[in-house]
């Protein structure tokens, strides 16, 4: 594949060599201007060669390099992945798809560093790399934003004719600070530089793809791409250009003592991407041309050597630059290329880095006015010059000559001859550019100037030689003197540990401190400030915001009341009867229980027989069933409480003003709900959505229940969220309880029943088989009539009260009434039913009745009826809603039995014997822990 | 009539809140309840108050203002079911979590 567009790349070209822009749109956003645009001109194909060629390379090293044992598929998926995402973005036209792809690539230049995953120090640096580049990538995309705010288009080709516009603008300062910080952090300049060393722990096909040839290069690409636009103004000036020539220096000081070979490899590559940023700081033309060229040309060279580096540690097991040495006599062919590849590096004549560099001299050496930029950028380059030859002699000289290796495990040989190709490659590219570049570049490098520069690319030879002239001198200077640095200091260098001087300028320390204070630190005080462990008095300021938010927005709408018209004494009575019984609930929750619970079943009665007055009968047979199974489910969590009394304690002073304060926010909250129901009910009501059921219930969904034909029919969507919730919390409960261990004080048996044992030995046991015998029998022949009852109901509930929620929870109610009657372990014995496969049906009948209606075109749900004619029973109502509210029926009835079981069985638990990790249980019992 | 019911909600809200601000998770799962039935009431009393009107239609040509508001009680209905559900939830996080901490405290530790 990457073959394949690399082929198709290099055929595109003659289309571009006379400056045309190959465009492809497709509107995505109109209204926002956004659109998928592909642009491709000279600069763009130059970069989209690199991209798929080096790619290519890189795919065929990797076959070799990677090991078996590695999960290989995923490697590959990411490279392309990657590859894609850089083509992506050299080929947008539209600058806020190039933000888009250029998180693209920081996404998964993430993924392929940290493909060893199982390292942690690759974890790490794919993690810095990540927040570094993000963040830049987060601040491009603000750049862009205000690029496109002041051209009002994000089409690349508006933008880049509208330089002035920009650069005259108000908020260029900003822009090109936000678009340099996306630019820099990319291309690991000064003082973002140290993730990539540290993105070293990539696999090497990765750091010979991403991190010399295209993703580093996706900052100086975007700089050269905006050259245009920007490069007139005096801050780009002196931000670029002394920002590259700061990288320029201390990358390749640094690399001078890097004993790791890739950490080498990566402080040249900071070096040479801050030699490109500084040319293109510089503003002229031929700078560009330069930077262009040298982009070109140090993609070749330092793939080409990353992959050699790859070669030897593959063959030797280390890239430690003092274990290895004499290398050339084990592996002579792969010894030369490196050898070729980092003369590129160094800049020595004939081959294309001093073609480049040259070119860098010549700029660096033009007349300025301004007499500090007059001698530092030529002192500076030729400084970073003489740098970079001992550097490279260092690699050369420490790797492959002196003695034969001391300390390595195996005995290196060459590589297979595929692993070598893609090296052979590139190095021949590097001398053919070099020796003869009129012919080999030239054209490309033409298309790719002009897209950049149009109008004003200047007249530029690529000769090798130019006559003997300044930078010439400042070339041999730099040669000469990287020997002179390195040839006395050898052996110091090699091994030598650390980095003098800048020792303790380690950004990855400083950033590692910044993350450590961001994440943990801050966040733990602004934790200490505004959070709180405890949750009470969170409850408390929940409860008061929401009064506070209730008066403040109701006061005003509040009106007049008007004074109560009737009073019906029965109602009265009623809740005279609901209120005491909630506020003694209230009263007696803490010391009694059963008590409190008792009285909570009072209000919810009341409650119930309110809704059977308002003309609510589903409701009120629904609230009467809940109630019922909930005290069940409580009373039988009771027995696992602490026992508390009420004479034990005394309340210390704060808590008796909570209670206080907890009373008066409660009175509050009361009388706030009382004056607002009543201000509602008071008013005539507003034209609802309700006729339109009372309507059409029985026209279009077929039953004269008009609240069960809703829920089964109109909003039945709703009602299948509602029955996944139950089942959802059904299989939480049952989850819970299966890892249940009681507090150490609940433990014991009840009280009660140790008492009745005392009375009766196992009496306890047997409370249904004596005292409870006549009860018990009829509870135990009420078995198949409650499911009688509940079928009734299901099948009634279209039409009358009923329907597939009261059915299910009669259900479970005859399975209450059993536990009853016979004790748990009665019931366990003989229970056949599996809660968790009903509570599955369920929810596929549900689901399928709703898919049916989708087959048939109808949206899901939808249902049809028809009254069908059954024998003895009479007319029925048969609507497919029936078929739903047959799953709602069965989901009901499998979670509230499954619930059930799961509480009940906790009572017949054994305790856990001290000392010994794991209850025993009964064999038979095993599925219900 | 609507001034019994609203004061039955504004009682049953209170005790309810005043309930779910106690530290014992005991007293939290029954002012929950009690809190829900106030829910609930509210609910169906946004439908204005009926009291002998027919909840059930009696055939395709029924005048429809003789009947009640099932939009409320469609939506009470479920509020009931879910309100079951959380009940049974609470239930059992408030009895695992005494099993953990040894503590009925809302906050896991006693004071």
């Amino acid at each position: 594949m990457a073959g394949v567009l690399t082929l198709v790349n290099i055929l595109l070209f003659p289309q571009l060599a006379g400056g045309q822009v190959l465009v492809s749109r497709t509107e995505w956003v109109p209204q926002f201007g956004l659109n998928i645009t592909l642009r491709m001109d000279g600069f763009a194909w130059l970069f989209s060669v690199l991209i798929t060629g080096i790619g290519l390379m890189v795919v065929l090293y990797a076959r070799y390099y990677m090991s078996p044992k590695d999960p290989i598929a995923r490697f590959y998926s990411l490279l392309l992945a990657f590859m894609g995402a850089m083509l992506g973005l050299v080929l947008s036209g539209n600058i806020i798809q190039l933000a888009i792809f250029w998180e693209l690539t920081s996404l998964v230049s993430f993924l392929l560093i940290g493909y060893w995953y199982h390292r942690g120090e690759a974890r790490d640096g794919a993690r810095m790399a990540l927040i570094i580049t993000g963040t830049g990538g987060l601040a491009l995309f603000v750049a862009m934003m205000l690029m496109g705010h002041i051209v009002g288009s994000y089409e690349l080709e508006d933008v880049l004719a509208s330089g002035a516009m920009i650069v005259e603008s108000p908020l260029y300062p900003v822009l090109l600070i936000l678009f340099l910080l996306g630019a820099f952090t990319k291309s690991a300049q000064f003082p973002f530089q140290f993730w990539l060393p540290n993105a070293m722990t990539a696999p090497t096909p990765v750091s010979a793809y991403l991190h010399s040839a295209t993703m580093v290069k996706a900052g100086v690409f975007l700089m050269a791409r905006f050259w245009p636009v920007m490069h007139d103004s005096q801050l780009w000036f002196w931000i670029v250009t002394y920002t590259g020539l700061a990288t320029l220096i201390f990358g390749a000081y640094t690399a001078l003592f890097q004993r790791d070979l890739k950490g080498l490899l990566a402080y040249s590559t900071i070096s040479h991407l801050g030699l490109i940023t500084t040319l293109l700081g510089m503003g002229t033309p031929l700078a560009a041309v330069a930077a262009i060229f040298h982009i070109a040309n140090h993609a070749t060279f330092k793939a080409s050597l990353f992959m050699a580096v790859g070669i030897i540690d593959h063959e030797t097991g280390t890239r430690d630059v003092r274990k290895l040495s004499g290398l050339r006599n084990y592996m002579p062919f792969t010894a030369t290329l490196a050898i070729i590849a980092s003369g590129a590096m160094a800049g020595v004549p004939l081959l294309n880095g001093f073609l480049s560099k040259e070119m860098f001299f010549t700029e660096t050496a033009e007349f300025d006015p301004n007499i500090f930029v007059n001698l530092s950028l030529p002192i500076g380059a030729t400084l970073a010059g003489m740098l970079s030859v001992a550097y490279s002699i260092k690699f050369v000289h420490g790797v492959f000559f002196g003695p034969p290796p001391t300390e390595l495990e195996t005995v290196p040989h060459e590589p297979p001859a595929l692993m070598r190709r893609p090296i052979e490659i590139l190095v021949l590219l590097c001398l053919a550019v070099g020796i003869i570049p009129g012919i080999t570049i030239g054209p490309f490098l033409a298309a790719a100037v002009h897209s950049v520069l149009g109008g004003d690319t200047p007249y530029y030879s690529l000769s090798v030689w130019h006559g003997f002239n300044l930078p010439l001198i400042m070339s041999i200077i730099a040669l000469v003197g990287g020997a002179v640095i390195y040839v006395p200091y050898y052996r110091r260098l090699r091994n030598i540990d650390g980095v003098p001087l800048t020792r303790g300028l380690v950004g990855r320390r400083v950033f590692e401190r910044l993350l450590v204070t961001a994440t943990n630190r801050w966040a733990r005080h602004v934790v200490g400030a505004f959070g709180t462990q405890r949750l009470q008095p969170q409850i408390f300021t929940v409860v008061f915001l929401a009064l506070a938010a209730g008066v403040g927005a109701g006061w005003a709408r509040l009106g007049n009341l008007p004074l109560p018209n009737n009073f019906d004494p029965v109602l009265g009575l009623v809740w005279l009867v609901g209120g005491i019984s909630a506020l003694a609930a209230a009263q007696q929750a803490k010391f009694h229980r059963l008590a409190s619970m008792i009285l909570m079943g009072g209000a919810g009665l009341a409650t119930c027989l309110t809704f059977a007055w308002f003309s609510a009968p589903d409701l009120a047979l629904t609230q009467l069933l809940a109630e019922i199974a909930t005290t069940v489910l409580i009373l039988l969590g009771l027995r696992w409480l602490p026992k508390r009394s009420p004479f034990a304690e005394a309340a210390p002073l704060a808590a008796r003003f909570r209670r206080y304060r907890d009373v008066g926010l409660a009175a509050l909250v009361g009388l706030g709900t009382a004056v607002a129901s009543y201000a509602v009910m008071t008013r005539t009501a507003p034209e609802g959505i309700s006729d339109f059921f009372l309507a059409n219930a029985y026209t279009q969904g077929g039953g004269t229940n008009v609240v069960n034909v809703m829920l089964v029919d109109f909003r039945g969507f709703d009602t299948m969220g509602e029955i996944t919730v139950l089942g959802v919390v059904a299989l939480t409960v049952f989850g819970l309880l299966r890892r249940f261990r009681p507090a150490s004080d609940s433990a014991e048996r009840p009280e009660q029943q140790r008492m009745l044992d005392d009375y009766a030995p196992g009496a306890s046991q047997h409370v249904a088989d004596d005292f409870l015998r006549i009860p018990a029998l009829i509870m135990n022949w009420m078995f198949p009539v409650v499911i009688v009852i509940a079928i009734f109901m299901f099948l009634r509930g279209h039409d009358l009260p009923g329907g597939g929620f009261i059915a299910g929870i009669v259900l479970s109610l005859a399975f209450i009434l059993q536990y009853m009657a016979g004790g748990t372990r009665w019931v366990e014995e003989r229970l056949r039913i599996l809660p968790v496969l009903w509570i599955g049906w369920g929810l596929l009948f549900a689901l399928l009745t709703g898919l049916g209606a989708m087959v048939l075109g109808y949206p899901f749900l939808t249902s049809a009826f028809a009254y069908a004619e059954l024998p003895l029973i009479g007319k029925v109502p048969m609507a497919t809603a029936l078929i739903f509210d047959l799953g709602v029926f069965l989901l009901v009835v499998g979670a509230a039995v499954l619930m059930l079981i799961a509480l009940a069985h906790q009572s017949i638990r054994r305790p856990k014997a001290a000392g010994s990790s794991k209850p025993k249980q009964r064999a038979g019992l095993d599925k219900w822990n | 009539m609507e001034l019994t019911l609203a004061i039955a909600i504004g009682v049953l809200s209170a005790s309810g809140v005043y309930l779910i601000l106690r530290p014992r998770t005991f007293q939290v799962i029954i002012g929950l309840s009690l809190v829900s039935y106030a829910v609930n009431l509210f609910i169906l009393a946004m439908g204005r108050l009926r009291t002998d009107a027919a909840p059930f239609l009696s055939g395709a040509d029924a005048n429809i203002a003789d009947y009640t508001d099932p939009v409320p009680q469609a939506l009470v209905l479920t509020a009931i079911v879910i309100g079951f559900a959380m009940t049974a939830l609470f239930l059992v996080v408030l009895l695992a979590a005494r099993g953990l901490s040894g503590s009925d405290h809302v906050d896991g530790r006693g004071d």
